[in-house]
């Protein structure tokens, strides 16, 4: 399975050098500039995540794709994740279809449960359903996806008969983002769509049993292979103290602050930050030669085919995330290649 | 020790998974038919049978409910009765409910021994469990100390931080809730909160 490299973005709004956050509207147009370079760098992917807050605006990412769309020529365009669960799938394929059409065949759309749950509330969805939208939209999204008109029924948007849903583009790579779910991967192999492994900590080794479980059910329904990928967290800068440094008063801001604490997740501690960081944790923090290094091992122990840098913590510099993004595909993709070549 | 997990999604084949590993008998029970998550376990958690609740809990000597919380209501609470079970369930989001999980579970579930533990522990940190301090809460003593030696056998060092009421130090929100710290702090801590 050919290996691919993509990078993914929350479009956390970036802070100038003094430590004063840009606007939402200068972030987004920062944003636009980081897909054009990840696409001269020579990366595959660059999706933007689907959140809706004010430390991470970037609720409607489609039209920033299709902004990027128009500036780039190869790298696929999609969502990082799209939050499906509290989204109308026929608006979706709509969207993602006309991106389809705007970029010329290189859109691809990731679909989640959703792990940040702003968008329940805000769209008038019980949290309490999450599930069970998920596995209904997923299902509708799945036969709207074979291009045929489309009758279907069911408890959570009006019935569709004989409906044509436009635009036709050519079929789009869809995913499913698991972060830890097992019917995620059953589901994403019952529908054949591809698998990406949202893993944002401990030691990426224990989503094995999550590609093999992906793999044997692929199988199972009678579909062919289909790529596994993996998105994690990171920061690649010139040395790892000069990334670690970077990125770890933001990790903590991000973590330990309200944001954190409203998804229960426990204040980092240097300790925390140096297991997560070092050789088995899941941040992918460090220079070119370390990042890649543990890039390649992951790739290997999962099966992966394909990895998404998640980049930009919020607070960091655009001009640090342009670097980012020149070192990453630069120094850090070759690396890769030739580690998993040998 | 024969041990009953409920609920086959982000945790249940975790800890079916180390208890496996830990020598115990184990079956697992998702929402409905067994079969619906046979392949999961098979690659997931290995050597745990798959079955019914009610067959689960039927044999266990230690039942854990490691089932989204808003699911708890559609558990029939007569087959508990003088079971040891484990709340392992938060509110998600957190919420500011009046009473702990685990004291609404108590409620619930009749004659259940109940003791709060394995919350407050994110499922990608249980494994490998490491030593890492996991906090337990009940009112039964003999309960308290089966599911002691259950963590403990899992790789956990287990701390108890006092009655059912004091699961609530566990829960989403206070300082002990998923924190990765040794068992001097971890006690401190407790310590400070009630």
């Amino acid at each position: 399975m050919t290996t691919t490299f993509g990078l993914d973005t929350f479009g956390d709004v970036t802070h100038d050098a003094t430590g004063t956050p840009l606007s939402h509207a200068q972030t987004i147009r920062d944003l636009v500039e980081e897909g054009v370079l990840a696409d001269q760098v020579g990366l595959d992917f660059f999706g933007i995540g689907e959140h809706h807050t004010p430390e991470m605006p970037l609720s409607a990412a489609d039209v920033v794709l299709a902004a990027i769309a128009a500036r780039t020529s190869r790298i696929h365009l999609g969502s990082a994740v799209t939050v499906l669960s509290s989204d109308d799938p026929v608006r979706v394929f709509q969207r993602f279809s006309t991106l389809n059409a705007v970029s010329d065949g290189r859109a691809e759309i990731i679909l989640g449960r959703g792990s940040s749950v702003d968008s329940f509330p805000l769209f008038g969805y019980d949290l309490a359903d999450y599930e069970d939208l998920f596995e209904e939209k997923t299902h509708l999204f799945a036969e709207i996806l074979k291009g045929g008109p489309v009758t279907w029924q069911g408890k959570t948007r009006a019935p569709l008969h004989e409906q044509q849903i436009v635009p036709y583009t050519e079929p789009f790579p869809t995913w499913i983002g698991v972060g830890g779910s097992p019917q995620s991967v059953v589901r994403a192999a019952s529908h054949g769509f591809s698998l990406m492994l949202a893993i944002i900590g401990g030691n990426p080794a224990r989503f094995a049993p999550f590609s093999e479980l992906y793999r044997h059910a692929l199988a199972k329904f009678g579909r062919e292979p289909l790529p596994v990928g993996v998105h994690s967290p990171g920061h690649v800068a010139p040395t790892d103290e000069q990334a670690r440094e970077e990125f770890w008063p933001h990790y903590l801001e991000l973590f330990g602050g309200p944001l954190g604490k409203s998804r229960g997740f426990a204040t980092p501690t240097p300790e925390s930050f140096a297991r997560e960081v070092g050789p088995s944790g899941a941040l992918f923090v460090g220079s070119p030669e370390t990042v890649a290094a543990k890039i390649a091992r992951t790739m290997t122990t999962l099966g992966a085919s394909r990895f998404d840098l998640k980049y930009g913590i919020g607070g960091l510099t655009h001009g640090a995330l342009m670097r980012n993004i020149e070192l990453y595909g630069t120094q850090v993709v070759p690396r890769v290649r030739e580690l998993l070549a040998a | 020790m024969r041990i009953a997990v409920l609920g086959a999604g982000h945790v249940g084949p975790v800890v079916a998974r180390l208890a496996v590993g830990a020598g115990h008998q184990v079956s697992i029970a998702g929402s409905g038919d067994p079969a619906r998550i046979e392949m999961i376990i098979e690659f997931l958690a290995p050597g745990a049978v798959p079955v019914s609740a009610a067959d689960a809990v039927a044999g266990a000597d230690l039942v854990v409910l490691a089932i989204p919380w808003h699911r708890f209501g559609s558990l029939e609470p007569g087959m508990f009765a003088d079971k040891v079970v484990v709340d392992a369930m938060n509110h998600w989001p957190p919420a500011d409910a009046p009473l702990g999980t685990s004291e609404q579970v108590a409620a619930r579930l009749a004659g259940a021994h109940v003791v709060k533990a394995l919350n407050h522990i994110a499922y990608q940190d249980m494994e490998p469990a490491d030593g890492r301090p996991a906090g337990l809460a009940g009112d039964s003593p003999e309960a308290v100390g089966l599911v002691a030696e259950f963590l403990h056998g899992l790789g956990f060092d287990p701390v108890p931080v006092g009655p059912l009421t004091a699961g609530r130090l566990l829960e989403p929100g206070s300082p002990l809730f998923g924190v990765a710290a040794g068992r001097t702090d971890f006690e401190k801590l407790a310590k400070e909160q009630s």
